[in-house]
């Protein structure tokens, strides 16, 4: 294995609380030392000649990108988004590990579907793709899934994203029983009753542009009522996608209260509002959707404050032909993984809504703790999965120059500040600016 | 000791005393409990009726046996044929039964405290065979016995029952006995089949059965009582059996000399290995053996209350 020492840049580890100049030395594929601060001198007792020096002066060096929620469409529609791709398009965008919703078709519900995103995974040998499995068998939302075997094959969390629990027997049930295989459920909230035919958030600008509404109580009602089954089982609880302030509040409330409940935000619920939508480009349409400006001020908010832990991209690929129809028909979804940095440094960093160690720790060392997995931190003997980030770096984000095989991307010619200058996965690098 | 009470509807009505007493003399009964040389005088003149409500191999016929061969007249009472199915209650039934002159009634139903609404409204012992999730007395105390008698004591002993607690009365009935004779139960299960609050009832609750297993003296295997099942408290039982079944594998982490018990019928290959079921370490026919001598002494203790 390559030795790394990645030389002069500025260390933000926020699991450990370091925020320093340092230099980061791998060896084997893991983290060898971190060296003292300031000088840029190579860890004590570790000869120079033996190993690659990476430049990182004027780069931010922090732990591997986790981005817990994106959706690879393989099995089954390998033509709009394959793992190897998505992880192209990962790596591209700085992050070192994913984890995938189980909405393929078929769904990802038993243990050799997940033995074999895994492999698919190992097979593109960039980030690492860690599965969802379903909570359901088929997502139907009827018979719980194998989640025991789904666990010994790699899965790392349950859900039946794409779409609600709608049972809330079931949901209880999965709580309980994932709590005891220690994985969380990562909790789609969706009443779809009262979500009924809308496209888009159920406010002014729906009204205005003629569009059905998907109210934010729609979400609401379903957050309380997982809230309240998290507290009577003691399941891990993880609300994805939150979207409205009154989600806000009654996660705020519930951790108040020792619920063991944990939340993220897609990135562009925070840099978006349903203003967007006015145009019909259904690049802004996707679920949960774009909603108010006080939403979105809540959720950013939140997310400084830690009410939301981690920051998702909710990567959502379709092909072309399929989002370029009326708004009403289009599906849900917008792609982000090579877009949510820089939205963070520009959208939120730079205006001083969040810190550099807040965003890392949303992305790192938070999901880690979500998922159980040991990562998000850049602690000796841990493998070495590391982000260098160019904070400075002035840009134009151009669809057509993505890895991933998907467009369907609204941020196409927005002029940004920051990206990923290197992705190193377990010691190698798997992409270079 | 003096004999006191008439009925036996749960070991929790029962003291230590009195559970060790009637496992005394259980012992005493298992030398004759399988010996078909002409029934004895202890219930002779005495009049029992079975009434089962609910399915059942070995406990009926146990139960019989132990009737008969303590020299009892036998009444048979099949609820399917009989005016229940007209709607005639349990109150009903009973107290027209005892009009004709009984001693005892053994009763199994799926009503938790069905016996106890007996006890009330006949004069009749009542001996409960099992009563909806509540209680299985006479398994506890045959449970129990089998242990002692493999292993010479109670006191200090883990104990481990694995499966679907939520729904057993078995269980319930091994943890009020095991518990007052000073054996530390463990309940192994997922959290659907065996919630936290049986930890207040004073059992332990695990959810790993592999962290477990190599601590325990006894391990009591529950069926996966698929019939009672309304919610899916497991995906498949292909995965039950993957994380809680006992097979070779599981049983080589074990203590050499670990009981394996099932209170029956056996799932075979869900619960249990067909190699485990059969093998060396397990006491599932001497527990059968166990159920006649336990339902003898607990058949003569309580008619001869009056």
């Amino acid at each position: 294995m390559a030795q790394l020492l990645i030389k002069g840049g500025r260390v933000i580890d926020p699991a450990q609380g370091v925020d320093r100049k340092a230099d980061v030395l791998i060896a084997n594929g893991r983290i060898a030392a971190v060296g003292p601060g300031g000088t840029g001198v190579a860890p004590v007792g570790h000869r120079q000649d033996t190993y690659a020096i990476v430049d990182a002066a004027g780069l931010i060096v922090a732990p591997g990108l986790i981005d817990m929620h994106v959706h690879f469409r393989e099995p089954g529609n390998e033509a709009e988004e394959t793992i190897a791709s998505g992880a192209a398009a990962a790596v591209a965008g700085g992050f070192t590990a994913v984890a995938v919703m189980p909405n393929t078709d078929p769904a990802v519900d038993n243990e050799p579907a997940v033995a074999f995103q895994v492999a698919q995974g190992e097979r593109a040998g960039l980030c690492r793709v860690l599965p969802v499995g379903a909570v359901s068998v088929g997502r139907k939302g009827e018979r719980l899934a194998e989640m025991g075997q789904m666990v010994r094959a790699g899965a790392v969390g349950f859900s039946d994203d794409g779409d609600p629990v709608r049972g809330p027997r079931l949901m209880r049930t999965a709580l309980q029983y994932a709590a005891m295989l220690g994985k969380p459920i990562l909790a789609h909230c969706e009443d779809k009753d009262l979500a009924g035919k809308g496209v888009m958030h159920a406010g002014l600008w729906a009204t205005k542009l003629g569009l059905g509404g998907i109210p934010s109580a729609a979400e609401e009602v379903m957050v309380a009522r997982d809230l309240i089954l998290a507290e009577a089982t003691g399941g891990k609880l993880h609300v994805t996608h939150v979207s409205t302030r009154g989600s806000v509040r009654l996660i705020r409330d519930a951790k108040k209260r020792g619920v063991p409940v944990t939340a993220d935000v897609a990135i562009h619920h925070l840099v978006l509002t349903d203003e967007a939508v006015a145009g019909y480009d259904p690049n802004l349409k996707m679920n949960p959707p774009l909603r108010s400006a006080e939403d979105a001020e809540a959720l950013r908010a939140a997310l400084a404050d830690g009410t939301i832990d981690c920051l998702v991209s909710d990567h959502a690929p379709h092909a072309a032909e399929e989002k370029d129809v009326e708004f009403a028909l289009a599906p849900f979804g917008i792609i982000g993984l090579e877009t949510t940095l820089p939205l963070v440094v520009t959208k939120l960093i730079e205006p001083g809504l969040l810190t550099w160690p807040q965003a890392i720790a949303a992305l790192t060392c938070n999901p880690a703790r979500v998922l159980g997995i040991e990562a998000g931190t850049l602690a000796v003997g841990r493998p070495a999965d590391l982000t260098l980030i160019d904070p400075t770096a002035e840009w134009t984000i151009d669809a057509a120059k993505f890895r991933s095989k998907a467009r369907n991307c609204p941020f196409h010619g927005w002029a940004v500040r920051g990206r990923a200058a290197a992705t190193i996965v377990g010691g190698a690098i798997k992409f270079r600016a | 000791m003096k004999w006191t009470q008439k009925h036996l509807l749960g070991l929790e009505d029962y003291s230590t005393e009195e559970l060790t007493h009637v496992l005394d003399e259980a012992d005493g009964f298992r030398k004759i409990a399988t010996r078909n040389d002409g029934p004895r005088d202890d219930l002779r003149g005495k009049v029992v009726v079975n009434l089962f409500f609910e399915p059942s191999t070995r406990t009926r016929t146990s139960f019989e046996l132990a009737e008969r061969r303590l020299g009892a007249t036998v009444l048979n009472f099949d609820a399917g044929v009989s005016s229940t199915t007209k709607g005639e209650t349990l109150r009903d039934t009973a107290r027209n039964i005892a009009a004709m002159g009984i001693d005892a009634v053994v009763m199994r139903h799926g009503g938790s405290g069905a016996p106890g609404l007996l006890a009330r409204c006949i004069e009749a012992s009542i001996v409960n065979a099992g009563d909806g999730q509540h209680e299985h007395p006479t398994q506890g105390l045959l449970d129990i016995l089998t242990i002692r008698q493999k292993l010479g004591r109670i006191q200090g002993l883990k104990v481990a029952i694995v499966g679907d607690i939520a729904h057993s009365r078995v269980a319930r009935s091994n943890l009020v006995g095991l518990l007052k004779l000073g054996a530390e139960v463990w309940f192994v299960g997922p959290p659907t089949l065996v919630p936290k609050a049986f930890a207040k009832l004073g059992a332990k609750v695990s959810h790993d059965l592999d962290a477990v297993l190599p601590e325990m003296d006894v391990v009591n295997m529950l069926r996966v009582q698929t019939e009672r099942l309304d919610d899916q408290p497991f995906p498949s039982v292909r995965e039950y059996s993957r994380l809680f079944g006992l097979d070779a594998e599981r049983l080589g982490r074990a203590k050499p000399g670990l009981v394996v018990m099932h209170p029956g019928p056996i799932n075979r290959g869900v619960e249990m290995a067909p190699d485990v079921a059969d093998g060396p370490r397990s006491a599932i026919l001497e527990q059968v053996t166990n159920g006649v001598a336990v339902r003898m002494a607990v058949l003569s203790l309580v008619t001869s209350v009056r």
